[in-house]
């Protein structure tokens, strides 16, 4: 019986085997239960719905500037949320995706700052690795205090990412603000060769799509082909059996967190090598978060993750859009993914279970 | 007024957000349910209690408003994660997220602005005392806040409500065995907690630091979620934590006044600095938190 019971409320009853087919109906239902609720939010607000499904769900795919746009945004939030699926299914929760996201851009571009005279193309593929390595210190962190004192992950990664904004702030109003900046709190623009290349001509798209690309390819061979991979995730399903196969769990926490901490620090160092080009207040606009929806709604697989992250980034875009042509604030896209994941929680819940009516619930439920 | 007593004096106040908070959270944790949506439950009961007191509702319909709209959307999260037994984490962080945005839709247009807090009662001769005197003046929400401490202490030590919680949130098989509606209670302890994030929202917003700000909840919420696990699920370390807290962040604001040269981001994450080195110390000490956990805390139930 669950609190849906009652006697005008159907059970949920648990299905003999999971539904594939409601796995997989079960992202497009959810988007669709988000966008009736969120226009219903803007009929309430005053804004003309039909402008703004257009705006926001439509427009990012009809032309192919904006859609460029679009694959911008996908490079990170497809490398934060493999990066975080990973851990996800071991249960290691590490929500602070944002401040290793940080980090990465804070360790890139120390390269530029320090030798802003510097030339050749060693430089942005460095700032790519030293990225890597500044996301994966700061979740060390995390996987210290986990493993050895047996802290809760979710709480120090989190915190770990309020300090890391803090962190950024310091640094862009001290040590590495520009000094011909005017005084905004931005680093110096950096040079050419610390800039990732282009990837489709005309466009902001850069080589560090790509990048993604090979890490989501490198994530599924991991999780659906290795052993480590099939640990892990014996490790998040079932704990003991793991502990009597003999596989660490402390190992597992490093590795979640370490994979983690390296796909959101590349992520954010190619941010700042890329359509940034200077380190800046703004390179946190919660991609740390928004990966975090982006590695559930894909039902925390390298596959559905690429659609996932493709649908969050055309959330972002669509956002924009709507903020000029329907004068929707910026916030309705954070409603409008905290609705989507709510949604597809509800929605996943009949791969495991049905909805039976009481009378004809008699005598079926164990 | 020399640092201590700036401390002493505003330490309880600025203790309350997180003190309320933080008993909400309580309450659903001992039940069994993990609440990770706090901080944006504290998000909308801010904005819902900062729109009000400013529209000239005035403080006490602010609070009573922020309190129903947060528990409004923590019943959101109990229909998810109880009713359709989604996973707990990813439930809260939704909601989270959810109720976060939600502020800053409403708040917009408040951005800024400022209301009037509220006076301050002193009690008699108490107040009087040198050094400690400014401990016993407070506005009537600390007080009422005291109070609920040790309502909250008393429901869990006395009373048989406490007891129903603390076995649903133990052992719900055995619970519901017993005739208890495992369920019902969970979604009631949720609401409640909500209700209570809502206040430590509005007190934050229209008490504390009366202006409208996006984001001035600032990982308050968060850190209340921590204050369980710091008070090993007892109300009276609970309180006190709380209060640790209060005087973490008066001592910043003490710091900078005194003209002690630390870079104002340095004092802004201390609260957080504390909370992650306070976890690591409490945490490491795994007896103390089997001893005082809850059994089945994130747990789905189903019969």
């Amino acid at each position: 019986m669950s609190a849906l019971s009652g006697p005008f409320l159907p059970l949920l009853v648990r299905r003999e085997h999971a539904s594939l087919t409601v796995k997989l109906v079960a992202p497009p239902v959810a988007l669709a239960l988000a966008t009736l609720l969120n226009l219903g939010l803007y009929i309430l607000m005053g804004r003309d719905p039909v402008a703004v499904f257009h705006a926001m769900l439509l427009e990012p795919f009809l032309s192919w500037s904006s859609f460029s746009e679009v694959l911008l945004k996908t490079g990170p939030l497809l490398l934060i949320a493999q990066g975080l699926a990973i851990g996800f299914r071991a249960k290691v929760f590490n929500i602070g995706a944002e401040g290793q996201f940080i980090l990465g851009a804070i360790f890139a571009s120390a390269i530029p700052i320090w030798f802003p005279q510097a030339t050749g193309q060693w430089i942005w593929p460095s700032m790519l690795v030293i990225g890597a390595l500044g996301g994966a210190l700061w979740a060390s962190l995390t996987a210290f205090w986990r493993v050895k004192l047996n802290a809760n992950e979710i709480l120090v990664s989190l915190m770990l990412a309020l300090v890391a904004a803090q962190l950024l702030n310091y640094l862009l109003l001290g040590p590495w603000k520009d000094p011909n900046g005017f005084n905004f709190p931005q680093s110096v623009m950096f040079q050419y060769d610390a800039m990732v290349p282009i990837l489709i001509p005309g466009t902001r798209v850069n080589v560090s799509l790509l990048v993604a690309c090979a890490f989501s390819l490198a994530a599924w061979v991991f999780m659906q082909r290795s052993f480590a991979g099939y640990k892990l995730q014996v490790g998040g399903l079932a704990p003991r059996a793991a502990g009597y196969a003999g596989f660490n769990e402390g190992r597992a926490i490093w590795l979640s967190l370490l994979i983690g901490g390296i796909a959101a620090g590349l992520a954010g160092a190619a941010e700042v090598a890329g359509p940034l080009g200077q380190l800046q207040r703004s390179i946190s606009t919660g991609y740390g978060y928004a990966a975090i929806i982006v590695a559930y709604l894909g039902g925390l697989h390298p596959v559905g993750i690429v659609f996932s992250a493709l649908l969050m980034a055309a959330l972002y875009i669509g956002g924009d859009n709507a903020m000029v042509s329907a004068n929707l604030p910026v916030a309705a896209v954070r409603v409008f993914q905290g609705s989507l994941l709510l949604s597809y929680l509800v929605a996943i819940a009949f791969v495991r279970y049905r909805l039976e009516w009481r009378h004809a619930a008699h005598g079926s439920t164990p | 007024m020399n640092a201590v007593e700036f401390v002493l004096a505003g330490m309880l106040a600025a203790a309350t957000p997180f003190l309320l908070a933080a008993l909400g959270e309580l309450v659903a944790e001992r039940a069994g349910v993990l609440n990770l949506g706090v901080e944006g439950l504290m998000a909308l009961g801010a904005v819902i209690a900062f729109i009000i007191v400013y529209q000239g509702g005035g403080h006490l319909l602010g609070f009573l408003a922020a309190g129903l709209a947060s528990a409004a959307l923590s019943l959101v999260f109990a229909v998810v994660a109880l009713g359709f037994r989604a996973n707990q984490v990813a439930t809260g962080l939704a909601t989270g997220i959810l109720g976060q945005g939600l502020s800053a839709l409403f708040g917009k247009s408040f951005e800024s602005l400022t209301v009037k807090g509220l006076p301050k009662v002193s009690l008699p001769w108490l107040s009087d005392i040198p050094v400690i005197g400014g401990l016993f003046t407070q506005d009537i929400v600390v007080w009422l806040s005291l109070a609920a401490t040790v309502a909250i202490w008393a429901m869990f030590a006395y009373t048989k409500t406490g007891l129903v919680i603390r076995a649903v949130g133990e052992n719900p098989k055995a619970a519901r065995a017993l005739g208890y509606p495992v369920i019902a209670v969970r979604f009631a302890a949720v609401a409640f907690g909500g209700a209570l994030a809502g206040f430590a929202g509005a007190y934050a917003a229209v008490v504390y630091t009366p202006l409208w700000a996006d984001g001035m909840i600032a990982g308050r919420g968060w850190i209340a979620i921590a204050l369980v696990v710091f008070g090993t699920w007892l109300t009276s370390r609970i309180f006190l934590g709380a209060c640790l807290f209060g005087a973490v962040s008066l001592a910043s604001l003490a710091a900078q006044t005194t003209g002690l040269d630390v870079s104002s981001q340095l004092l802004s994450s201390l609260p957080y600095l504390v909370t992650i080195v306070v976890l690591g110390i409490i945490s490491s000490n795994r007896r103390l938190l089997k001893l005082n956990g809850v059994a089945s805390l994130g747990e789905p139930f189903e019969q």
